[in-house]
């Protein structure tokens, strides 16, 4: 912003020195430049400290299921199948969750109850995430084993997803782990972009004779239908990359497996789980390029859901004006 | 009233009720991990989790002072790297910077935000870790730091911008330069703001384990040095919930206790009494 105009434009450059304010706008300017810098480097890292592995395994290395450190052959696809299958499992719980809690702080609670239990959501999201892993060893898993696990596989179990033993960790308890963990995202992000929702869409519903409901599932979440996929975005983005909480749950085992009981691994855990461990620099290189795989994906998803939920809060100011 | 009015009554009632439901059900996780976390820490946390040393394998007893240790100086280090940049970086955007420059700092602290954790842990091995050939306290402050960056850089021009203009108009007439106002007038009036979110960006940092796991390692013994790696608490009730030891699990719970407690106690504070009047900023 450069609000200052008119005064600081008719000043002499060397008396704004003598000032201090080309100083101050400098070592500003640095500090801001830096964070620039900083995030450059970062991509610059991850895209040249995993040269070695790219140029050696190509697209192959999304496709291949070798992690052979022995024969130098890597392939990253069971990584990837893991978590995608739990990142798709915690969505398919925490939207229908997320969503409903959303219409409710946004379309029914009182504003003061509404505000309150968004307190409460806002502490949950603040949560760490090994926090939650430990609940999941603890809780989830023993419950896996004793509860989930009866009620899926005897009435479901000829469902190959369904099917087989359940060693209390796996793809599924990841699963679940992960969308208690990105509910708060979806419900906050959903309760503001409701909120931006214009008082006559509802109005005009309820005037021409739709129930509460009707108006609510008919007028306003379609009018709010693209930042409510910009939430889900963002939630999916965290679940791809989160990281202790999964690694603690989800079994560690390379394995493709169609069972959801079975255990699997994903990205972030065989990096935070092999990562210091890595016997030569292929191997070093395919873990950051693993890494790399991780970022792209999360910052696609993260530009698009930034993308959603501006265009529909402002579609929202837009029609109220 | 007819039958079909009736069952649209009844739907709309059924689902408004269900979304109270899915609302009540979220926010009863918060108190169910409280609940958990305070009955399954409370029995274990003792006076010696604050002020011993963890016991070698296999022995009972023992506790995290080096973890409790290590994550202060963690958090400390973390801030005074990344604080700096952030505050002056926002006060760049809110203050002198023009339009394009502004667009390509948002842009880059947006993705530096959306970055996963872990992958803060490769970049800060492939800068600190890797050229000084060792993991240690620096490394996981600089990638804990890293991370404070972006929070601390949005919510700072977000406040900044939201000071009234008068304000700086005042000032500004009665002669002050404008760095001087920016000092005295514009910043005071938004430090309460600024001050919530570097606490906000604090807590978030203090619970990551996944950028340290790489970076300051861990370490079983008092840390010799900023140097040399440490533990932290994060890192510990991981290793320590996945050991098979009846004595760690216990620790770890404990070790949940002191993390969870100290993480809401600063987003609590942040939030109520900070926060009075101003309107919180999303971490």
């Amino acid at each position: 912003m450069q609000s200052a105009g008119p005064i600081s434009g008719s000043r002499s450059f060397l008396s704004k020195l003598r000032e201090g304010d080309e100083i101050a706008r400098l070592i500003t300017f640095i500090f801001a430049a830096t964070v620039v810098l900083i995030t450059v480097a970062l991509v610059y890292e991850l895209w040249t400290s995993s040269v070695l592995a790219r140029h050696k395994f190509g697209l192959h290395f999304f496709v291949s299921e070798a992690w052979d450190p022995v024969l130098d052959e890597f392939g990253a696809l069971p990584f990837i199948y893991g978590t995608l299958v739990t990142s798709a499992v915690s969505l398919l719980i925490a939207i229908p969750l997320g969503i409903g809690a959303s219409i409710f702080l946004a379309e029914l609670a009182p504003p003061r109850i509404s505000d309150t239990l968004q307190f409460f959501i806002d502490l949950l999201a603040a949560v760490p995430s090994v926090i939650y892993g430990l609940l999941g060893i603890f809780i989830v898993v023993p419950m896996m084993r004793n509860v989930i696990y009866p009620a899926l596989n005897k009435p479901f179990g000829f469902l190959p997803i369904f099917k087989g033993p359940s060693y209390g960790v796996g793809m599924l308890t990841a699963g679940i782990v992960l969308a208690i963990m990105v509910i708060p995202y979806i419900i906050s992000v959903s309760r503001e972009v409701l909120l931006s929702v214009p008082r006559d869409q509802r109005e005009a519903a309820l005037a021409l004779g739709s129930t509460r409901w009707e108006s609510t599932w008919k007028v306003v979440v379609p009018f709010a239908r693209t930042g409510i996929m910009g939430s889900v975005f963002l939630a999916l983005a965290r679940a791809l990359g989160e990281t202790m909480a999964v690694t603690m749950v989800i079994g560690n085992t390379p394995k493709i497996a169609a069972s959801l009981f079975a255990p699997g691994y994903s990205i972030a855990a065989v990096i935070a789980n092999d990562f210091t461990e890595a016997t030569g620099e292929l191997q070093t290189q395919s873990y950051i390029e693993l890494g790399l795989v991780l970022f792209l994906l999360t910052f696609i998803l993260n530009g698009l859901a930034r993308i959603l939920i501006i265009v529909t809060t402002q579609k929202g100011s837009k029609v109220s004006n | 009233m007819g039958g079909r009015l009736r069952w649209r009554k009844f739907v709309s009632n059924f689902m408004l009720t269900l979304t109270g439901v899915c609302a009540g059900v979220s926010v009863a996780v918060l108190f169910f991990i409280l609940g958990y976390l305070l009955f399954n820490g409370g029995t274990s946390i003792n006076w010696d989790f604050f002020t011993k040393l963890p016991k070698p394998v296999g022995e009972t007893g023992g506790g995290m002072a080096n973890a409790i240790v290590g994550s202060a100086k963690l958090l400390a280090a973390a801030s005074l790297f990344g604080v700096p940049i952030g505050f002056f970086g926002g006060i760049y955007l809110a203050e002198f910077s023009g339009a394009k420059m502004a667009g390509v700092v948002r842009y880059a602290a947006d993705l530096l935000n959306g970055v996963p954790s872990i992958v803060i842990g490769i970049f800060a091995f492939s800068v600190v870790v890797r050229p000084f050939k060792t993991f240690s306290t620096l490394a996981g402050a600089f990638a804990l730091g890293l991370m404070m960056i972006p929070i601390t850089l949005r919510s700072t021009e977000e406040f900044l911008n939201a000071v009234p203009r008068m304000l700086r108009e005042g000032a500004m007439a009665l002669g002050a330069s404008k760095w001087k106002t920016i000092a005295t007038v514009i910043v005071p009036a938004a430090y309460r703001g600024i001050l919530t979110a570097i606490l906000l960006a604090l807590a978030r940092v203090a619970g990551e384990a996944a950028p340290l796991l790489f970076t300051a390692f861990g370490n079983r013994y008092w840390s010799q040095g900023w140097n040399q790696p440490t533990a932290a608490l994060p890192e510990m009730i991981f290793r320590y919930a996945g050991s098979p030891y009846e004595d760690w699990h216990r620790q770890a719970w404990a070790a949940g206790l002191v993390l969870l407690g100290f993480i809401l106690i600063i987003n609590i504070l942040a939030r109520t009494i900070l926060a009075r009047g101003i309107a919180a900023p999303r971490a």
